[in-house]
């Protein structure tokens, strides 16, 4: 794994765009972002794909998909819809929300504006929220250069607590260290300590209780306290999963999931 | 409190969030979200400096100040819209003539050598006059002006020009009561229809998510505009001296576009005030920087992506088409051929709007795709054999002139027709999917076709009343 973080040789060496085979693949990644960061330029580098890119926001609705491997992973990677946050109630968020909770991808890449930063923050800290799978890009740092902006992403990745990389999707600047965080997180090598952001003690409280009667309902549930949270907001959807039992089901899927998964990696190292 | 002995049921869950939620003192939404956005600020302070020349953003600032002016930004557009348009018609002409030219002449040799070999003539004419002809016509009419005007439109994304379309059009959309999102999904309808209506899913309100998603049809997509270009060019442009045939031919273009935003806020406005009442709400557009397009990606995306995709779906609902005109025009029913007899029928109605029965009936065959309706119609005309030598614009504005009697009438009227009638199959099965709802697909299908018919009569009765057309 030596080289990788050489910025400047190309990212091609390990890099293998599967374009739409998606099948047979060992870790789902998701491409999360505000609208118009680059998440479609940055799935097309991937995956050899030509999604189509626009330069305005809501160009995707639906979710892409599209494969790659590197450093002989076989990734499916997801490109959600762009949005300013999860909490409301439009289509393409919901689009985006769901896949990150109930789609359970082995890593989030949140990709960001380099030259709008403190907007996208507000959906980076909502996407640690969900899950601390999570991997910042800082994307169009040429055009932050450009407006004489300096970003200091050692900086972010301590505020945060997750791996930040700074890339240019367009020239492919900076996906040699991307890909290798997202090895990292997806595999688990790589530990991460989201920051999360908390509020009055008497909220705290409230989502503490909560969380305790969540996680007695349904057993195994991924972050409680996320839930506990939305479910204070009266979050419909939420309410919905876990009314019908999809939460409780999501958790043996995943679990079998994890099962298959090592049978595969066992598999692997007897031959 | 739940007991904790036994696990308590979903219900008994939500009933103790919704009594938290009552304790908990002020909106927690308000809360929550506060300390999200204080936090985000003090994250990314702590990581941006600025340092350096901020020039390149005074540029774009510049740019923006002027092309989102309350005074200049509305004619800027306009003025981008004709140039696009004028390239596109322009630099189609000659390419066209040379297509149809190359293509014809194939039928013409192909169905020659069937002759000699003794192929029996409805072979021939099936195979050749049919369904070789519809599609050399869609080849030829329309691969030109797309190959012209999909690279200068996706260019025009690329740059970073359609999120100030939306904000220089907002105010017009709020006052018909819309969601100014819907300047975005308009400008997605000029593409295709049905993208436009899948579009519409940044709008978060349903109501005015429904609101543009009746009205995406009133903006002429690209199935359309070879017929508006087709028209424009030799009925407006032919009647102008040929130095500014194709400056008119776009203007007649922009006009028929103007006319259907006008369409779009008129019947935005119109379903805001009755089955679809509403306030407009807010929203924030982010303008997003200025980028250099990427000249590879455009013609990737506009020529692979969009004409061909266009043009092998034309191609795909041609030849069928071709079929079917074919088949009506040679079987007869006692003395006279199908087509006839449903023109014939479809006459009456046509008249009334300045139509004819044959171009109604066109319009319905074209119903899978509209890209074909110029084509469908040329057959239909072309089947009672009057004639078969066609290898250009100018042989097109004989046979519809000359022959079947066309006037200004009917060519304003047809660009009319062509703008505002229902949707083809594809974009009201997309209304059905995205409103789970055949009672808004059907409004979504009937409004324009009921508007079409109400505006070109009321062009009609005028245009008669003037002593203008028949």
């Amino acid at each position: 794994m030596s080289g990788h973080d050489c910025e400047a040789c190309p990212v091609a060496s390990e890099l293998a765009p599967m374009g739409m085979q998606v099948g047979g693949v060992d870790r789902v990644i998701a491409l999360a972002g505000n609208p118009n960061t680059g998440k479609s330029t940055l799935f097309n580098a991937l995956t050899g794909l030509r999604q189509h890119t626009g330069n305005w926001p809501g160009k995707t609705v639906t979710r892409a998909e599209g494969g790659f491997a590197y450093d002989k992973v076989r990734y499916k990677i997801v490109d959600l819809p762009g949005t300013y946050s999860l909490l409301s109630a439009s289509q393409d968020e919901e689009v985006a929300r769901d896949f990150i909770l109930f789609g359970q991808p082995h890593a989030v890449i949140v990709v960001t504006d380099a030259s709008a930063l403190e907007r996208n923050l507000n959906l980076v800290l909502q996407v640690l929220e969900i899950t601390d799978r999570v991997v910042v890009a800082v994307n169009l740092m040429d055009e932050a250069r450009r407006k004489g902006l300096d970003v200091d992403t050692r900086s972010l990745a301590r505020d945060l607590g997750v791996p930040v990389i700074p890339i240019v999707a367009r020239t492919g600047e900076g996906l040699h260290a991307l890909l290798t965080a997202v090895d990292g997180v997806s595999s688990g090598a790589v530990q991460t300590a989201p920051l999360r952001v908390t509020g009055t003690p008497e909220f705290e409280h409230a989502v503490r209780e909560l969380m305790t009667h969540i996680e007695a309902a349904a057993p195994g549930v991924p972050n409680s306290r996320w839930l506990a949270i939305r479910l204070l907001d009266g979050d419909a959807r939420v309410e919905e999963a876990l009314r019908t039992g999809e939460l409780t089901r999501l958790v043996s899927r995943q679990q079998q999931q994890d099962v298959r998964f090592s049978k595969q990696i066992a598999l692997q190292g007897a031959q | 409190m739940i007991d904790r002995a036994i696990p308590p049921t979903p219900d008994e869950v939500l009933a103790r969030a919704r009594e938290l939620r009552r304790q908990l003192s002020g909106s927690f939404r308000e809360e929550a979200v506060k300390s999200l956005y204080a936090e985000a600020e003090r994250v990314a302070q702590r990581a941006v400096s600025q340092d350096g020349d901020t020039r390149a953003l005074d540029f774009d600032q510049r740019v923006d100040h002027l092309v989102t002016s309350p005074w200049l930004g509305l004619p800027i557009m306009l003025a981008l819209l004709s140039v696009v348009f004028w390239l596109t018609i322009a630099g189609a002409n000659v390419p066209s003539a040379m297509l149809a030219q190359g293509l014809f002449w194939i039928e013409d040799q192909a169905s020659g050598l069937f002759d000699a070999a003794g192929v029996p003539w409805w072979v021939t004419g099936f195979l050749w006059h049919g369904v070789y002809r519809g599609l050399a016509w869609v080849v030829s009419v329309m691969l030109p002006p797309m190959a012209i005007f999909f690279p200068l439109f996706t260019m025009f994304e690329d740059l970073g020009y359609l999120p100030r379309v939306a904000f220089n059009l907002d105010f017009l959309f709020r006052r018909a009561g819309a969601h100014g999102k819907q300047a975005l999904t308009m400008a997605m309808g000029f593409g295709c229809n049905a993208a436009g209506v899948i579009a519409t899913r940044i709008i978060d309100s349903p109501r005015e998510r429904l609101v543009a998603i009746l009205t995406n049809n009133f903006v002429p997509c690209n199935g359309r505009f070879p017929t508006l270009i087709m028209l424009g060019t030799i009925f407006v442009g032919a009647s102008f001296a040929p130095g500014f045939a194709s400056i008119a031919a776009a203007a007649a273009v922009v006009g028929v576009v103007v006319l259907g935003i006008g369409f779009t806020l008129l019947m935005s406005w119109l379903l805001s005030r009755t089955i679809l009442r509403g306030e407009a709400s807010t929203f924030t557009l982010e303008l997003p920087p200025y980028r250099r397009p990427n000249i590879g990606r455009i013609f990737y995306t506009s020529l692979i992506d969009r004409t061909l995709f266009v043009l092998w779906r034309a191609m795909w609902t041609a030849a069928p088409a071709g079929a079917v005109i074919w088949l009506l025009a040679n079987i007869h029913w006692g003395d006279h051929t199908l087509a006839a007899i449903s023109a014939g029928w479809l006459d009456p109605l046509g008249r009334a709007i300045g139509l004819d029965g044959v171009i109604l009936l066109a319009y319905v065959i074209a119903i899978p795709a509209n890209e074909i309706v110029v084509p469908t119609l040329v057959m239909a005309y072309l089947g009672a054999g009057m004639m078969t030598e066609m290898s250009g614009l100018g042989d097109l504005r004989r046979l519809l002139v000359e022959q079947q009697g066309w006037t200004m009438l009917t060519a304003v009227n047809l660009m009319l027709f062509s703008l505002l009638h229902n949707p083809c199959a594809t974009t009201i099965l997309t209304m059905y999917k995205e409103t789970l709802s055949a009672k808004w697909a059907t409004v979504g299908a009937l409004l324009p076709l009921g508007t079409a018919f109400l505006v070109c009569f009321l062009t009609a009765t005028l245009a008669r009343a003037f002593g203008l057309g028949v």
